[in-house]
């Protein structure tokens, strides 16, 4: 088969397809249970650091979890 | 050590672009290469003056790199009253040719000023806008300062040079003739080096963020420098003539070519206008209306919508050409899907003010991003229409195309853009508030007024001119020569550029507040300004 009939072929069936699947997959994440806490705290980020970054050791969850509080 | 190996590679340039300047083939690439000279042989001198010169301080990781931002807030207010201007300018050319002056024939006509306009207001204001906002918006989300130290300044005087490089090539003929990608070879390659940079700096930033989760906005503005540089690459791949010219010859020929071209162009609209932008919508509303987005979980699906569809929907602009039928119904089809993400976004943006309405009446910013949310739901809504292929038959080629452009462009990423400036200017300047909210209103109403009367006059020629050239009489004559809707056309044009006068107009306020904002706002605070404390970069 020539590459186009291929490339065309693929593109027809198993990309469409695995792309839809991976689409759907994503918006069913979103929606798992027990995902709403971690939205809202992920949607508030932006009024968490106006003035200067975090200065914890990098990674450090106590002070970050301290940062969210305010 | 650093220094020396800069020096180095500063002096093969120089010595490159001298040789460069005198073998050139045409002006337009002479005149690069002795700006070229100018740029590398200064920054040569500079370099060997702070050589061997005590190390400065290292920059404390503690404070936001804030002055690359401010220098950005600049460049964006500056292009984009050029842009604008220009804009008016050609709309008038349009209407009066008498504009396209004898003595500037060749260099300042409507053919060479119109790429230096489109190029000037989404390059040189959107692009700027969105890397300022970009690397604002990065450090606060991830509680980090940038990444790479001065790579941030590197990408926004390699930005600027670009966009030198673009303008002055448009004017003196150095144009690949492709609409939005119009740069030469070496132009283009040098915006791959400064683009590369950009996505280290902002994914290095991303990388050693605090914060657990990347916020929505940076997913966008993520998605926008990955897709242009894949755009940009593909779409620019052309083997130059001569190293010592400006000309090159596109590898891809043919219906091919086009179609590279329209996935090029229209995800510059997807990626570079929408995508990016809509970055900026999903931090600067939440934070002026004081409330975080409406839902967290539509922005997830927002963005992976309009990734999985965006990049389909090109061949909309190929309608009734040698392109398969199928390639064009392909597009169109996506097109209509993506009304759906799209209205998701902009109901996401809306509702975010839910609650908050009042702010409506007291605060002219917060009024401006939601107008500029209204016109991406229009333009949103206008484009998919216009991508169907019994409608294109009507709306192609006309000034519907233009009037459909200018809502989104003006509507949604101008006014935007403005509102994310007046955010900005005051945070970065430390000051307490804007110089004048009524300046505010007036730029408003100045440019709101001034968009709808650019679009209503290019809905009402656009689709007098389509129906103009499609009207045949009995016997299936044509009605109407070309030069018979050109003359239609006239006050039509006219009001366009009074819309458009009027939106340099707004702009020009905004520059003025903004100044004054910088220049005479009352600080804040003694002890809050120690906090915001303005880095020595």
């Amino acid at each position: 088969m020539e590459s186009y009939s291929l490339l065309r072929e693929l593109a027809d069936s198993w990309a469409l397809l695995a792309m839809f699947s991976v689409f759907v997959g994503i918006v069913l994440w979103a929606f798992r249970p027990g995902s709403r806490a971690m939205h809202n705290d992920t949607a508030n980020i932006p009024f968490r650091h106006d003035d200067k970054p975090l200065a914890s050791v990098s990674g450090d969850p106590a002070t970050s979890k301290e940062a969210r509080k305010t | 050590m650093l220094n020396y190996i800069k020096l180095i590679v500063l002096g093969l340039v120089a010595i490159f672009a001298m040789i460069a300047a005198s073998y050139a083939r045409d002006v337009a690439y002479q005149v690069h290469a002795i700006l070229i000279l100018a740029v590398s042989a200064g920054l040569f001198i500079w370099t060997l003056r702070h050589t061997d010169e005590p190390a400065a301080a290292v920059a404390p990781q503690n404070e936001y790199m804030d002055g690359v931002i401010r220098a950005g807030v600049i460049a964006t207010s500056f292009w984009g009253v050029v842009g604008f201007a220009a804009g008016t300018f050609i709309a008038f050319q349009l209407a009066f040719p008498a504009l396209n002056f004898e003595w500037a024939e060749g260099y300042a006509n409507f053919g060479r000023l119109r790429p230096l306009h489109t190029s000037a207001v989404i390059f040189a204001f959107g692009g700027n806008a969105l890397i300022a906002t970009s690397f604002y918006v990065v450090q606060r989300t991830s509680a980090a300062r940038l990444w790479g130290g001065n790579t941030a300044w590197f990408v926004f005087w390699g930005y600027q040079l670009f966009i030198v490089l673009a303008a002055t090539g448009y004017l003196l003929g150095g144009t690949q003739s492709k609409e939005y990608a119009e740069p030469e070879w070496y132009v283009d390659l040098w915006l791959t080096v400064v683009w590369l940079a950009y996505l280290a700096v902002f994914v290095g930033t991303i990388v050693k963020r605090k914060e657990p989760h990347i916020y929505v906005a940076n997913w966008f503005f993520l998605s926008f420098i990955i897709t242009v540089a894949m755009l940009h690459v593909v779409n620019n791949l052309s083997i130059p003539v001569s190293i010592w010219g400006s000309k090159s010859v596109q590898v891809f020929s043919g219906v091919q070519d086009a179609m590279v071209q329209w996935w090029y162009g229209h995800n510059a609209v997807g990626f570079f206008l929408t995508a990016g932008f809509l970055g900026m919508m999903y931090y600067f509303v939440p934070k002026q209306a004081e409330r975080p987005v409406f839902s967290y979980k539509l922005s997830i699906i927002h963005f992976w919508a309009l990734i999985f569809l965006y990049i389909w929907a090109g061949p909309h602009h190929l309608h009734y050409t040698a392109l398969p039928d199928w390639a064009s119904t392909l597009g169109m089809v996506f097109s209509i899907i993506l009304w759906m993400p799209s209205w998701g976004g902009m109901i996401n943006g809306l509702m975010t003010l839910s609650g908050a309405w009042d702010k409506l009446r007291t605060d002219p910013v917060i009024r401006m991003m939601v107008i500029s949310i209204g016109f991406y739901g229009m333009s949103t809504f206008e484009g998919p229409m216009m991508s169907i292929r019994a409608v294109n038959s009507l709306s192609h080629y006309t000034d519907w195309t233009i009037g459909h452009v200018h809502s989104g462009a003006l509507g949604w990423n101008g006014m935007i853009t403005f509102g994310a400036l007046y955010y900005l200017v005051p945070k970065l300047w430390n000051r307490e508030r804007l110089y004048s909210l009524q300046l505010v209103s007036w730029h408003f109403w100045l440019a709101t007024i001034g968009i709808v009367l650019y679009a209503a006059s290019m809905w009402v020629t656009g689709i007098m001119e389509g129906l103009m050239w499609r009207e045949v009489d009995a016997d299936g004559f044509l009605v109407w020569s070309f030069a018979d809707t050109v003359a239609a056309k006239f006050p039509m044009l006219v009001v366009r550029g009074l819309g458009g006068v009027m939106f340099v107009a707004g702009s020009l306020i905004m520059v003025y507040n903004l100044w004054m904002t910088a220049k005479a706002a009352p600080a804040v605070d003694a002890e809050a300004a120690v906090a915001h404390a303005t880095p020595a970069e």
